[in-house]
């Protein structure tokens, strides 16, 4: 039997958990809105599903066999968009579209929808403390990579005159992209998660003009999201998944309402 | 001492030879002019020697070359929310460069600093590639390579623009080179050309090289170029 995290700190550790996972995701979610990746993100999300799949036949945790899928899936996407040099979205379509194949014949029944829309119940220590360092390691990317992830996306050309190694960067940009999905997957399961990821960015995308206020409104987004999600959830007695996504979603259709002014 | 020797470059892209054959060497401090027709391979030739593009033969750059790239053309959305000094504190960051440097960069290209809180996807034509321009200096480069700098901005404007590039590589001493289909700016300001047309490639310098024969061979049509010749 496994110890798990709210019996050593109930409230807090997942507040303090829920709270980093939502800041790796605003953060690393602002550049894949501005890199164009906002179609990639779900499909990049279902990559995870054959890792569960086997991780439950090997009756292992299923975070660590969707980790291992999501990573090898953000370096295969990496080596074939740099071999063949076509876009991103269209390698990671592909590669979802096999992984959703293979993932739905190995994963079954009711593994398939908690895979897919989360499982609700409570963390493990080590599931709370991957999901800790996970977010820290995505947080710490983005802000200190942020100058080279601005070049780059500007043009890769400048990039590469400006001491930026670029294939070095979109490796670890989609191996960050692959860990913040892994992290959230616990609660909100395949399906929702490349939209916690989306939805902030695509809402702060809307407002700001410069890049601080992007990745400030992008990160706010994502962790009131998180709260009121979960608190919600936590009232109705449910899982958490669809209301933070739901709350998510909503806050996107209130900022629809105000025009912009460019 | 040479800034760069380029020996036999030849650049494949998508199964079709888009550059062949280029052969030439330039000295330090000097200004390179690239010319030829639209698909020569102008953009293909300054992309494989910043080490963008796969390529066949020799690019050999001087063992402290420092090197800033203007790139032609990049499309920006309008509503990216990146604004001009963000883009320019980036470079700073990555290249150690000081508030003092940036204001030196801003002022050779004049670009007033309240342009730089507009998004970037929202200035005009000619205040962006000003802004590249910028960008370019502030990693303390040696070596310019300006891919059509004076695209899209005004007549007093690429007057300006000219002087500026001049003006670096005399007071900086810098290598420059600069692809530009304004033959009398080529033959003002640049020490070489390279003309890259349909017979090949062809280096020397400008008097030599931009001849009406000459030009007639790269571009393929008779050109309505005079030198003005005040000496």
């Amino acid at each position: 039997m496994s110890t798990t995290i709210h019996e050593l700190a109930p409230a807090v550790g997942s507040l303090a958990l829920s709270v980093l996972m939502a800041v790796a995701a605003g953060l690393i979610g602002s550049f894949a809105v501005m890199r164009r990746m906002v179609l990639a993100a779900d499909p990049m999300s279902h990559i995870a599903l054959p890792g569960i799949g086997i991780a439950l036949m090997l009756r292992v945790n299923p975070l660590w066999g969707a980790l291992a899928l999501l990573l090898l899936g953000a370096l295969l996407i990496w080596a074939v968009e740099r071999r063949i040099r076509i876009a991103t979205e269209a390698v990671i379509g592909v590669t979802f579209a096999v992984a959703l194949a293979v993932g739905s014949i190995i994963t079954t029944g009711e593994e398939l929808i908690d895979a897919l829309l989360g499982a609700p119940g409570l963390l493990t220590l080590h599931e709370a403390a991957f999901g800790m360092v996970g977010s820290l390691i995505v947080i710490v990317f983005v802000l200190h990579e942020r100058n080279a992830l601005v070049v780059r996306l500007v043009s890769p050309e400048i990039a590469m005159t400006s001491s930026v190694d670029v294939a070095r960067l979109d490796l670890c940009f989609l191996l960050a992209f692959a860990l913040t999905i892994g992290l959230g997957l616990r609660f909100l399961g395949v399906l929702l998660m490349g939209s916690l990821i989306i939805i902030p960015a695509a809402i702060a995308r809307r407002f700001a003009r410069s890049l601080g206020t992007m990745l400030t409104i992008s990160v706010i987004t994502a962790v009131a999201a998180t709260a009121v999600g979960s608190y919600v959830a936590l009232l109705v007695d449910r899982p958490s998944g669809p209301f933070i996504v739901m709350v998510a979603g909503g806050l996107f259709f209130l900022s629809l309402l105000r025009r912009r002014e460019r | 001492m040479h800034a760069l020797e380029v020996q036999d470059l030849a650049v494949r892209l998508g199964g079709t030879d888009v550059l062949g054959g280029v052969t030439f060497s330039l000295p330090r401090a000097s200004c390179l002019a690239v010319i030829g027709p639209n698909g020569a391979g102008k953009t293909v030739l300054l992309r494989a020697l910043i080490g963008a593009l796969p390529h066949t033969g020799k690019i050999t750059w001087a063992r402290d070359a420092v090197l800033g790239y203007v790139p032609q053309k990049i499309d920006i959305e309008r509503d990216l929310p990146l604004n001009g000094r963000d883009f320019l504190r980036a470079k700073a960051a990555l290249t150690g460069g000081s508030r003092t440097m940036q204001a030196e960069a801003l002022r050779s290209v004049g670009l007033a600093d309240k342009v730089l809180s507009a998004p970037i996807g929202n200035m005009s034509g000619g205040q962006f590639q000003r802004l590249l321009i910028a960008f370019a200096l502030l990693g303390r480069p040696n070596v310019l390579l300006l891919d059509e700098p004076a695209a899209g901005i005004d007549a007093p404007g690429q007057a300006q623009l000219n002087e500026v590039i001049h003006d670096l590589q005399h007071t900086r001493a810098m290598t420059v080179l600069l692809v530009s289909h304004d033959l009398s700016v080529v033959y003002r300001h640049a020490d070489y050309v390279l003309c890259l047309g349909r017979q090949g490639a062809c280096f020397g310098r400008p008097r030599a090289v931009l001849t009406p024969e000459m030009l007639y061979e790269v571009y393929g049509q008779p050109l309505g170029f005079h030198v003005h010749d005040h000496s």
